[in-house]
């Protein structure tokens, strides 16, 4: 029987199981960045923040509405999904716009209505109130720019201000939700069709490990196979080359940047609703693992699709090693490759250089 | 000009407003985490206790003015020393209460200490601060590392777990709690068979468990805190430790962590802490009363110890109508301690605070009446037992 380091075969095979596992997750939430940013060029900062949200929509469905498991899964992504799309068309369009009398109004009336709120009702709670305020502000700027043309910017935005916009979005998100629910998080049980575990002979791996590896594998891969081998994909990437000339063919390429960002945002609350049960379900859950998805994302290359889904297993797969031979520095090792790896090759393991 | 003279006159007119009822006015900083992992058992809350603290002496009335201010130190030892170090030095403060994780409590320690203040903790762990890192400016108010392995350490190896494996939190306060653990156990003819360093925070412990397992140990120590705990409680269920045999030991354990984990998951943990609400009827009047301000949540041992520390200072301000640091503390020591919430005690030459532990363990689903009723009381240790002899502490100030 050969020994690695001191380490007996059947743990390391646990242990590289266990890093799959741990790149599933990376590998979600990195595909759904990668896909942000191909279409949109904008880094997606709140994508940390829409993960905990659909942790946190999962345990509203359940304790609000009586919701079990398996709606949530469905559920959490399409209401998250639908907050990115208002998010995209009220603040990340916004960034395009040479129109900003719209930003204006929203601010002005979601400020007034908040006032009006916290005076008027006390017994709600202040983010509650916030969210209400948001979604007046939003109503008046909608009202305002309804059926009137999109004036699009003559300069192209850079990417800091869509950065610096996700990242606000991100930390008012946190806060709302730390705001209401407390920092130290709330309980999820496991779904009873997934507990208990099988005995692989070298490890116990509990079921519901297992169900999250083969559906971030079919969630990954399909999303894969959508964009790169059917005619919607074909647009979208059309659209990613060439905005202008693809709109020209007749295609709605707003729409389309919506509904990407949507469906982007869909696959964080997707992996946030995966990781409720075994996590702890916290308002500061993503900001904790954002940081090591980004540097998935870069390792990966950015906007690279298969990139993402790759580096995601893979780098899940080298941190769980490290948990066995080094525990101190997995927290770390991740960004050791991503440094080695942006030296040797700036634009990613899979990414092409502009 | 115009705005800055106006501002002066302003805090001119306020301070001669304020002495001309107050002989003392005190200013009281209360530094903890107030958005990250420790945000529930500390946070807002503490500062509500203070509030509440001053109230109930009735400072006002007693010549003392009191001021109370807040900051977010976010867990990390360099901002939590910038703040202190402004509080101390620009904004006057005379007394910092709370900060917990024992990094950036070790660091406010050192900086009261060299300012001459006075720093009485309530959240954080390491019992260095009443040992190698003792000072005579700092007091250690509601529980440390070595009482919390005291009593859960030392009732696990009681009842059998006599091989232990650790998951350590890698910093100051892990590495606290896992050696004062690892000498209870020894003593009482236990065997540490590992430990694994965990990255602070963390999320996926599954990996370490695993290892924890291989090591065919009897109990699983747990040197982590808050969310770290919560996972991996939480993960430990999921992979069959417990139901394979092994024992969870949950060294540190708040109030607020278990109803995060819900009773479900969290049921038969045997925890130590030195302050539940439930526990008689004064402690009852005054939790509610403190759950009516923070939202319903009930209060963790971290804000009811920031209280009944306030209350000690208030009362040696009080006795001595001074705030200079040497004499407050040398009164704090003085006095014996007495309040609703610890009942009896004192606070020992190094700063130690003494009072009782309990040993707690969590109650099943069934047996609850309802939110926050989690905890049977499974046994008390008295001060002397529960807290490190004087003599062992190593502290550099006390004669040996």
């Amino acid at each position: 029987m050969f020994e690695l380091l001191g380490i007996p075969p059947q743990a390391l095979f646990g242990q590289v199981l266990l890093g799959l596992i741990n790149g599933s997750f990376y590998a979600i939430l990195s595909l759904g960045l990668a896909v942000i940013f191909g279409l949109l060029n904008i880094i997606n900062f709140s994508h940390g923040a829409q993960y905990m949200m659909g942790a946190f929509v999962a345990w509203m469905c359940l304790n609000y509405l009586g919701m079990n498991y398996w709606v949530a899964l469905l559920l959490a992504p399409l209401i998250v999904g639908a907050t990115g799309v208002l998010i995209e068309r009220n603040f990340i369009a916004q960034l395009n716009s040479s129109d900003k009398t719209r930003s204006v109004i929203f601010v002005a009336v979601a400020l007034v209505a908040f006032v009006a709120l916290t005076r008027g009702l006390s017994e709600m709670s202040v983010a509650v109130k916030f969210v209400i305020a948001i979604g007046i502000g939003l109503a008046a700027s909608s009202a305002y720019s309804w059926r009137r043309p999109f004036a699009p910017s003559e300069t192209q935005t850079d990417h800091l201000y869509g950065l610096l916009l996700t990242f606000g979005i991100a930390l008012i998100i946190q806060g709302l939700f730390r705001n209401e629910y407390g920092s130290s998080g709330l309980p999820y049980q496991i779904p009873p069709q997934l507990a208990g575990g099988q005995n692989l002979g070298f490890m116990f791996l509990p079921n519901y490990r297992g169900w999250v590896v083969v559906a971030s594998l079919v969630v990954c891969l399909t999303t894969w196979f959508m964009i790169e081998k059917t005619r919607l994909g074909a647009y979208l990437r059309a659209a990613t080359e060439n905005p202008t000339l693809t709109q020209a063919f007749g295609i709605n390429v707003p729409l389309l940047v919506t509904l990407t960002y949507g469906f982007g945002v869909a696959l964080a609350a997707f992996a946030g609703v995966l990781a409720a049960p075994i996590y702890s379900v916290n308002p500061n859950m993503g900001a904790d693992l954002i940081i090591t998805v980004f540097a998935v994302v870069v390792i990966g290359g950015m906007g690279s699709i298969m990139g993402a889904i790759v580096t995601g297993f893979t780098l899940g797969l080298i941190e769980g090693l490290t948990k066995v031979f080094y525990p101190e520095a997995s927290a770390t090792v991740i960004f050791i490759i991503m440094v080695l790896v942006l030296l040797v090759k700036p634009a990613g393991l899979f990414g092409r250089t502009a | 000009m115009k705005l800055k003279s106006l501002l002066l006159a302003g805090a001119f007119a306020a301070l001669m407003s304020g002495t001309a009822f107050a002989q003392v006015s005190v200013k009281v900083g209360v530094l903890n985490d107030r958005s990250g992992l420790y945000a529930d058992l500390s946070g807002e809350g503490s500062v509500i206790a203070a509030r509440m603290a001053v109230e109930d002496f009735k400072a006002a009335d007693k010549g003392i003015k009191v001021d109370i201010v807040s900051a977010d130190h976010q867990n990390k030892p360099d901002v939590g020393s910038t703040i202190a170090r402004q509080w101390y030095d620009q904004d006057g403060v005379d007394v910092i209460m709370d900060v917990p994780t024992s990094s950036v409590a070790l660091a406010v320690n050192q900086i009261t200490k060299e300012k001459n203040k006075i720093f009485i903790n309530s959240g954080a762990a390491a019992s260095d601060l009443t040992g190698s890192a003792c000072s005579p400016n700092t007091i250690h108010w509601t529980y440390d590392t070595y009482a919390l392995a005291q009593g859960t350490g030392g009732a696990m190896v009681k009842a059998g777990g006599d091989t232990w494996f650790f998951l350590t939190a890698d910093y100051a306060f892990g590495h606290a709690l896992e050696r004062d653990t690892t000498a209870i156990i020894t003593k009482n003819g236990g065997k540490v068979l590992g430990a694994v360093k965990t990255p602070f925070p963390g999320t996926d412990f599954s990996s370490f468990l695993l290892q924890a397992q291989a090591s065919k140990a009897k109990v699983i120590g747990l040197a982590n805190a808050g969310g770290d705990t919560i996972n991996s409680i939480k993960q430990a269920g999921e992979f069959g430790i417990v139901a394979g045999g092994q024992k969870l030991a949950g060294l540190l354990v708040f109030i607020t962590d278990v109803n995060a984990l819900g009773l479900q998951t969290a049921q038969g943990l045997v925890l130590t802490e030195s302050f539940y609400w439930d526990t008689n009827d004064q402690t009852r009047a005054w939790s509610d009363r403190f759950a009516k301000l923070n939202g319903g949540k009930k209060p963790s041992m971290v804000q009811a110890g920031v209280y009944s520390g306030l209350l000690h200072y208030l009362k040696a301000v009080e006795a001595t109508k001074s705030k200079d640091s040497a004499t407050v503390m040398a009164k704090m020591k003085e006095l014996p301690t007495d309040d609703p919430l610890f009942g009896k005690g004192k606070v020992r030459e190094d700063g130690r605070k003494l009072h009782d532990m309990y040993l707690f363990e969590v109650k099943k689903p069934s047996e609850s009446k309802g939110p926050w009723d989690y905890y049977k009381q499974i046994a008390v240790l008295p001060a002397e037992q529960a807290f490190r002899p004087l003599s062992e502490g190593g502290c550099s100030f006390i004669k040996k």
